[in-house]
């Protein structure tokens, strides 16, 4: 029990940001057309693409060969992910206002 | 001093730029889900992104030590943004789904990648305090098996959708994936109650949890197939952003966890919206094992009754009122844009001309209309299939290109059909109905077609782009 109070004292401003994004990512998406659920998708699947910082700071403090070479590899994926994933949301979008 | 003071100026702006990247982060979903502002939306939050990633390079600090290795990052960087801009570029259209199940995998994949670095690492000082039972450790477990789900998963959906992984569906296959998952879940309570002086001593488990992690991920998305795969799609993408979270959870870095989480949770009601769409719940798609079988003897009643280009031509010009049924087959063949000259041709001889379009047409919910669009039919032209439904006894011809179980009555006539309730184009209210079809092959859903056996429906049978090509040049020589 002690631990689980501890556990939540130090960590309770990620637990905030947690609990406060959770009901921020439902209230935004809600009420999407359904036209709009690929574009979407794929926006925030670009979004989750962030793990890159968390690439960069590995590879940023890596000291040994194995760990910068895991490190490179995070960075290259994690790039992957958000130049990808805004360049294909771009392209579907850019098809829906040529309508015009 | 001077050094101390323009550490913490550095910091600073550090933490500002992860608030502005926060905001943009919601801001630009907010925008993504309205048509007019997607498109800012997203470029909104592309340039959080970049605030981000430029600000974590120059400001960032470790125990007093900014980041090193900066021009191998770079590289890094540079080969990850050429192979992403490529590929997105490059791929067709049709190819989309997939498309983002790759780019999701290369997230979760990061994401285990940093777990995987960071476990050996926790610091000793935490362990002597409060054991491994800390939250630390838990970020690291959790970011590593939800990463290799999702990216094991994403890729095994990646190559089903591109056509060369099958689907395996074995009813046994739901308890198989339970145990592992039980499995998985054991080895984070036995590594959080380990009692060690460092987190490296238990290294060789995680290299363990990963494989497992790997063998669920991909034995959770065999099973699934058919139309359930965008809604498979949508799910780990929501995986992979609260992977990312447990990064942020990990580094104390509030970019990373309001992203992830944002991901995460908006992610989940998106894969719940698909599954109103198709009439089923998330539960049913995860363990119901999905297509095929079924009706397999049910015997069938009529005929299929070829049509002529010629007669089909005569038919679609004389008509008054025309309802095209866009689905994959059109979008393999690439004829969206032959579909759209065919369209105008019967417009400019006096026939109203609609697309009825299914939540689920095509691989990916919206993705008919993002290639329709590609060919420029107007947008006025596009309805959704609740909304043309009721105008269908009133349409004289109604033409199928490549669609078959978004018109499959069985979802409405056979409760033993694994697409019994999904909601349909009711294809068979209309006076006449034209399928053009490759051959006599299933949908994706691997079940029969009543509505071919109909006594109002005719095939064409070929491929969508020469059929209409040739429909559109008979059209013409009337």
């Amino acid at each position: 029990m002690e631990n689980i109070l501890g556990f939540f004292l130090l960590h309770r401003e990620a637990i905030f940001i947690v609990i406060l994004s959770i009901f921020l990512g439902i209230e935004v998406i809600s009420h999407v057309p359904a036209i709009l659920h690929t574009p979407l998708m794929s926006g925030a699947n670009a979004i989750h693409g962030v793990v890159i910082i968390g690439a960069i700071i590995v590879m940023g403090h890596a000291d040994t060969t194995g760990s910068m070479i895991l490190g490179f590899l995070a960075v290259v994926l994690g790039t992957l992910n958000v130049v990808g994933g805004f360049v294909v949301t771009d392209r579907m979008l850019e098809m829906f206002k040529k309508k015009k | 001093m001077d050094q101390l003071s323009q550490i913490h100026t550095g910091i600073s702006i550090l933490e500002i730029s992860y608030v502005i990247a926060s905001v943009l982060f919601i801001l630009g979903l907010k925008m993504l889900s309205h048509p007019l502002t997607a498109r800012r939306g997203n470029a909104l939050a592309a340039f959080g992104m970049g605030l981000a990633i430029i600000a974590t390079i120059l400001f960032h600090q470790k125990d007093g030590k900014p980041i090193g290795n900066i021009g191998l990052i770079l590289a890094a960087i540079g080969i990850g943004v050429i192979i992403g801009w490529i590929i997105a570029k490059r791929v067709k259209m049709t190819a989309m789904p997939q498309l983002v199940s790759f780019f999701n995998g290369m997230g979760g994949a990061a994401a285990a990648l940093i777990s995987m670095m960071e476990f050996p690492h926790v610091s000793p000082e935490l362990i002597a305090k409060s054991g491994m039972a800390n939250g630390h450790v838990l970020a690291i477990l959790l970011g590593l098996m939800i990463g290799t789900v999702s990216w094991a998963g994403s890729m095994i959906a990646f190559g089903k959708l591109d056509g060369w992984i099958g689907d395996m569906r074995i009813k046994a296959m739901r308890y198989v994936n339970l145990t592992i998952l039980a499995i998985l879940i054991g080895f984070i309570v036995f590594i959080m109650t380990r009692h060690v002086q460092a987190s490296s001593e238990l290294t060789p488990f995680i290299y363990v949890m990963f494989v497992i992690s790997i063998i669920y991920g991909v034995l959770f998305v065999m099973p699934i197939g058919g139309a359930d795969m965008p809604v498979v799609i949508s799910l780990l993408n929501s995986f992979t952003g609260v992977a990312a979270a447990m990064g942020g959870f990990l580094y104390n870095n509030q970019a990373m966890l309001t992203g992830g989480i944002l991901v995460g949770s908006a992610g989940t009601i998106l894969t719940i919206l698909m599954c109103r769409a198709m009439n089923r719940s998330l539960l049913n798609v995860i363990v119901g094992v999905f297509g095929g079988g079924g009706q397999e003897n049910v015997a069938v009643a009529g005929s299929i009754k070829e049509i002529s280009i010629s007669d089909a031509a005569v038919l679609l010009s004389y008509s008054k009122k025309v309802v095209i049924v866009p689905g994959y087959g059109l979008a393999v063949a690439q004829a969206q844009h032959i579909c759209h000259e065919l369209d105008k041709l019967l417009e400019e001889k006096g026939v109203e001309v609609k697309y009825a379009i299914h939540p689920v047409a095509g691989r990916m919910p919206g993705h008919m209309n993002v290639l329709l669009a590609e060919a420029d039919v107007p947008y006025e032209q596009l309805i959704e299939s609740e909304e043309i439904n009721p105008d269908l006894p009133n349409t004289d011809v109604l033409v199928v290109i490549g669609a078959n179980d978004v018109v499959n009555p069985a979802a409405e006539d056979d409760p033993s059909s694994p697409i019994y309730g999904m909601p349909i184009i009711k294809a068979r209210d209309a006076r006449n109905i034209i399928v053009m079809k490759r051959g006599m092959g299933k949908g994706y859903a691997a079940i029969e077609n009543m509505l071919f056996f109909n006594d109002k429906t005719r095939m064409l049978f070929g491929d969508a782009k020469s059929t209409l090509q040739n429909l559109v040049n008979e059209v013409k020589s009337l």
